[in-house]
Order: structure tokens, then sequence, then C-alpha cells
């Protein structure tokens, strides 16, 4: 038996807001018949403000008590406020979930982000562009767990194992073949945080850390076509380097520099590099 | 029924037979002494398990006591038949059993394929029926084990163990035949030699004897090595002090279960066929998973479509009421029931299928009650369900029907 908290079983004992709405003004959905779970969501909009919200599930006793709760959590919310909303939110305004039942309230988040997909306003495209490309694409087949919701459910609730991330998305549970592919996420993501935090990191620790990417990363690459790599001098995010061997006077020794030094170091230190070559 | 409990998922564990505990209790008490030791003291609670040992054999119908041998539960009897048959059986490489069999067999036999093994897992039909033609082809010279369960735990429903066991030793007399009984101790006769198998377990707790305790039966003419190895009690089947209070609670269960097999196969089957023909006449999206296939007298599955079995079940506990699922959401593990899916339950009934399962000491007032509430229970979690369309859609097809 699960451990429901008293408010997860007051609200599938009496959920809120049940049905639908026909002149609704968004329309989510998330999950489906074959997983075991599905949830619509249906809103009223006013002047940037929800002003009603009904839903339909078909699930567990907490995914009702998560699209339930969900619903008193928008009404008479400013879609700005509805946007930030997370699953973890869900999950606290629930007193907790079991973590075999976190992904219930992922399901809240990722039927309300489908339904305010219409109303979003992105600002930079790129992100459109990759966000678009990660909900594309499947990781986990048997569910149909896209990138972009593992990416999310990492985000917004710290997880940090393949279990984890199977207690919160479903994604991995069945057949398993996806767990490789989702370890790789985790780890895409935790680089990104790593190459984040770099970003804070104080003078001499910056200067350190480039002279052992060059001397660590770099150089051997450069060595394996013959040639070297010596670092010159460090000037804010502006990094001399010194080009020996075959390298030097090699006509492709500026891309050379620019495609892999700069994006090396990019990559690990500090998005602001930039790679300068002096003079033998 | 207000605070009453309306046990109905008897498949998962009994109460105890009050009779059960009275025979038990003496053993824990005042004959606490070791059925090894060499006094006077010793010899009731070695008396006690000899006696066990009897009435195991009667309800087995085995040819000797010698081949009752005690364990802990119906998994430790699936392990030490498996492990042990196979262990005398080194040369012997391929394996087979079924794609329903309850996890301790079904994983075992996993593992056993990640140790080197060829299995063959037999499937069933959309009754629950297993495919016998397919066994038949599966059975070769290298088979040393085919496992099969008696009758399965979700559905009830029963194998011809007998015809099976025949299939067996006609393909390969060398083959030996473990059935895994736990789930019709109590619910139908057992025969081993009329079945013709060559071992049996069974687990105390499904009838009325307390958990902890079970059995296996393993004929003479088969040679098994012990799971656990120490001192020579079980004949060296199975080595550690024997658990008396348990093992005496186990053969009175055994004994007390042979007198009720008539009031299972009438009374307990009537309930069922009451509570079945309730539910299917009342609630217009419900369907037997079953169908024709021949059961336990005390099982039901039926699968709620559209609707998922978990908010039915905790619907069900408001009201004192015990039942199971087949759901993922109940397991724990997020896919549902492995049998339902072997039998290719579809997916709009199988997160909603339920099963109830009966005992002796179910009652006709507990089945009119359940009757009286279920339709209502399904009435509210149909109406938030976002298949209205499809609901909409089954309520005329019955109306026609």
């Amino acid at each position: 038996m699960w451990d429901y908290s008293e408010k997860v079983m007051d609200h599938y004992r009496n959920p809120r807001n049940v049905g639908k709405i026909d002149d609704a003004d968004a329309v989510g959905s998330a999950g489906s018949l074959a997983c075991g779970d599905q949830l619509k969501i249906y809103l009223k909009i006013k002047n940037g403000i929800v002003t009603d919200a009904k839903f339909q599930t078909f699930g567990c006793g907490s995914a009702v008590a998560s699209s339930s709760i969900l619903t008193e959590m928008i009404i008479g919310k400013p879609i700005s406020e509805v946007r930030k909303i997370t699953n973890k939110d869900i999950a606290d305004q629930l007193e907790g979930l079991p973590p075999e039942k976190m992904h219930c309230s992922v399901m809240g988040y990722e039927a309300l982000e489908d339904a305010l997909q219409g109303y979003e306003d992105y600002q930079d495209l790129e992100d459109i562009r990759a966000d678009e490309e990660k909900k594309q694409k499947i990781v986990c087949t048997c569910f149909g767990v896209t990138e972009n919701v593992i990416w999310d459910a990492i985000k917004q609730n710290g997880l940090k194992t393949v279990e984890e991330i199977t207690n919160y998305t479903k994604a991995g549970g069945a057949c398993g073949k996806c767990r490789g592919l989702i370890q790789d996420i985790i780890d895409t993501y935790n680089k990104k945080e790593e190459s984040q935090k770099t970003e804070g990191l104080s003078p001499a620790q910056k200067i350190l850390k480039i002279n052992t990417i060059i001397e660590k990363q770099i150089s051997p690459e450069l060595q394996k076509d013959g040639g070297d790599i010596t670092l010159v001098d460090i000037d804010g995010n502006k990094v001399y380097v010194k080009l020996r061997g075959k390298c030097s006077g090699c006509k492709n020794s500026t891309l050379t520099l620019k495609a892999f030094v700069e994006t090396s170091l990019r990559e690990a230190v500090s998005k602001d590099i930039e790679v300068i070559e002096v003079g033998a | 029924m207000d605070n009453k409990l309306i046990y109905l998922d008897n498949n998962a564990t009994t109460r105890i037979d009050d009779k059960v505990l009275e025979a038990m209790l003496p053993f824990m008490k005042e004959y606490y002494g070791n059925p090894s030791s060499m006094y006077e003291f010793a010899k009731e609670p070695a008396h006690a398990i000899k006696e066990a040992r009897g009435k195991l054999k009667d309800f087995f119908n085995a040819a000797n006591e010698k081949e009752i041998i005690f364990t802990s539960c119906g998994s430790e009897s699936a392990n030490m038949a498996i492990r042990g048959v196979l262990n005398m059986n080194k040369n012997k490489k391929h394996i087979i059993t079924t794609k329903v069999e309850h996890p301790c067999v079904l994983n075992l036999y996993q593992t056993l394929e990640k140790e080197g093994y060829a299995v063959d897992y037999i499937g069933v039909n959309s009754n629950g029926e297993l495919d016998l033609a397919q066994l038949e082809d599966a059975i070769h010279y290298d088979t040393a084990l085919v496992s099969i369960m008696y009758a399965n735990n979700e559905t009830g429903v029963i194998n011809p163990i007998q015809k099976i066991s025949e299939i067996i030793k006609k393909r390969n007399p060398q083959t030996k035949f473990f059935v895994d009984a736990v789930q019709v101790a109590g619910k139908i006769p057992i025969d081993v030699q009329e079945l013709g198998v060559d071992l049996m377990g069974i687990s105390g707790h499904k009838f009325h004897a307390p958990k902890g305790v079970g059995a296996l039966y393993c004929n003479s003419k088969t040679i098994i090595t012990p799971l656990i190895i120490g001192g020579h009690q079980e004949r060296g089947k199975r080595a550690g002090t024997e658990n008396v209070p348990y093992i005496v609670g186990l053969g009175k269960a055994a004994e007390i279960a042979q007198d009720f097999l008539k009031y299972e196969a009438t009374e307990v089957k009537r309930l069922r066929d009451k509570l079945e023909a309730g539910i299917l006449k009342n609630i217009y999206n419900a369907r037997l998973n079953t169908g024709a296939a021949p059961r336990v007298p005390n099982t039901t599955n039926i699968g709620f479509e559209y609707i998922e079995g978990e908010l039915i079940l905790l619907h069900l506990s408001d009201l004192g009421i015990c039942a199971s699922s087949g759901s993922a959401c109940t397991s724990g593990s997020l896919e549902p029931s492995h049998v339902l899916r072997a039998m290719n339950v579809p997916f709009t009934a199988i997160h909603g299928s339920i099963r109830f399962s009966l005992s002796k000491y179910t009652t006709e007032k507990e089945i009119d009650y359940v009757n009286e509430v279920l339709p209502g229970i399904i009435e509210k979690i149909r109406s938030i369900s976002p298949y209205q369309d499809e609901l909409e859609e089954l309520k005329k097809q019955k109306h026609f029907i």
C-alpha cells in the first residue's frame, strides 16, 4: 500500500474541477491509455488570466490527485505565473508523493505545458529550435518519453540517477533499453552544469584550469598530428598561445585554433574565451 | 457494513484458521525442544513433525512420507526444486516454463538463462490457457526440466497437469516436471501419483496456515541437491532446525483443507459466480478476462475498460473491501501484469483489471455488499475518465446485447 498523504487521499476521493470545457481556450494532454495514465486539461483564459480549469484523468490515485490540485493551483492566476509551475510544485502542494509516483506530478506539468504551448512567447529562436528538437526526440519508446521531459525532470527535481528518472518520468521502466541513453542525458546535463559553475572561477583558478586543459587535453590531440601547443599568456578571457612543430605555419593553423582549441576551452572553462596565436 | 473488513484477496494470503493456531501454540509454549535432541523432552516435537509429514503425504497423495520436504515458503519450494533438479542433471542445458508463471519461477528462469541455459517460455491464449502444441514442440533430448504452475495466481486458470505430464514423458522420459501448486492447495484435490508429476510445491499461508512455511513434494525417483546445506534435517535435503510450530500448523491446515474441498467446489464457487455475474450484469464496461477457461473455484479476474485499477482498489479500500489489481500502478513496477499481457488482454482493460479471490470465510452478505457498492465506485471513476466517447459506445453495445 502506498503511503499517500492526507492531501492526496482527499483529492482522489473528492476530485475538484472534473470535466471538460467545451469552448476551452487551451487544451493540453499527457500520457496515454496504453501507458496506464492519461491526463487532459482544459483552460479558459481571459486577459492573460486563467479563469477556469477542468480535467479528465485515466490513472491511479496520485494521477487524479495531481490533476485535481493542479486545477486549483492555476485558477485565478496570470499565465506568466502559471507558466512557472513545475512538477515539484504540484508534488509539494500534495504534501509529497511516493518516489515511484512522482511521474504523476510530471504528467500534470506536461499537460499544463502542452496546453500553454500556444501562449508561449519565446525570445530566442535558437531556444525554440533546440527545444523542439528535444521535444521530438523520443528516448523511451515504451512510454513515449522525450528528451525534453527527462531534461526538465532533472532540472526541476535535481535528479541524479537513472532510477530516479524512471520514478519521475517512467522512462526506462519497461524494457530498459533506453537506460544508457538516459545516463547520457544525465551526463550531458551534469557537464553543462559543471561548465556553468566555472563561470564563477577566480582568476587564479581560471588560469590553472586553462593550463591543465591545454596540457592534458589539447596538446595530446595536436601531438597526434605531429604538432604541439604552448600557453604564452592569459589576459582576462584572452588566451595567447604559440604553436610548434608541424602546426606552425600550417595554412590551417588558424582554423585549428579557432575550431578546436577555442571550442575546447569554451566548453570547459568559459564561453567568453578568445584564443589568439602569437608569432614564433 | 461499517468498519467491517471484506477480505477478497485470498490468493495473496489467507486468514489463519483458529484450529491451526491452536494446534501450533503448544509448540511455541511448552514443547519447545529441538526434535533432533536425545531426550524424552524432544520426543513430542519430533513426533509432531512426523505426524505433519503424514498429513502432507495424504494431502498430496504421495506414495511415501519421505517424499515430503518442509520449506519456508512457496518460493523456496520452487527454487529448491528447480536448482536441485538442474544440479543433478548438469549435462542438460534446456529448460521450459510458461510466460504466466509466478515471479519465483519466472525470475529464477531468467537468472538461469544468464547462467547459460536455453529457455523456452510457453505462451497462453486469450483466456489464459496454455499452448500445449508449443509445449510439445519445445521438449527435446536436452530438456532437463519443465516448470508449469497448476493454477495461475492472477486469473485462477487451471492447467491440465496430467495431460502435460503425459506429453512430457512421451517426448522425453528423462525430463523432470515441477508443478507450482501454490494456488490450488486447498482449492481443488491434488493427487501427485495420478498427475504423474516429479515435484510439486505449496505454501501454507495460501490455505489458512501462517506465513513462513511451505512444502515440496519430490518423488522417490527424483534426486535433488539441497539449497541450504548444514545439518541432517529433512533427510539432508534442507538443513536448519525444523520450524516445529509452523510445520504443525501446515499439517493441520492440510488436514482441514481436505475436509473443505467440497465446500470450495460448491459454496465458494457459488459465491464467486454470484459476484462475477453481478459485476458483469450491472457494470457495462466490465469484461471477464478468462472467458470460459477452467478455473479454481475462488478466483475471478475482471477488466474494467477505460478506468485504472489502483483507483478502483483505493475506493474499495475506503469501504473496507480488499482486492488486487494487475495494473502497473499498484505493483511499483511500471508495467502492467505479465500474465494479462501474455493473454493479450486489450490495453483498454489491462490497467483496469481487478482480481477478487474468495475463501471459505467469505459470506453471502459480503458478496451482496460488494455487488451493491461496486457499480457506484466504477461510475464515479468513469466520470473523470477522458474516454467519455468510448465509454458511451461501450454502453450502447451492452444495451444492444
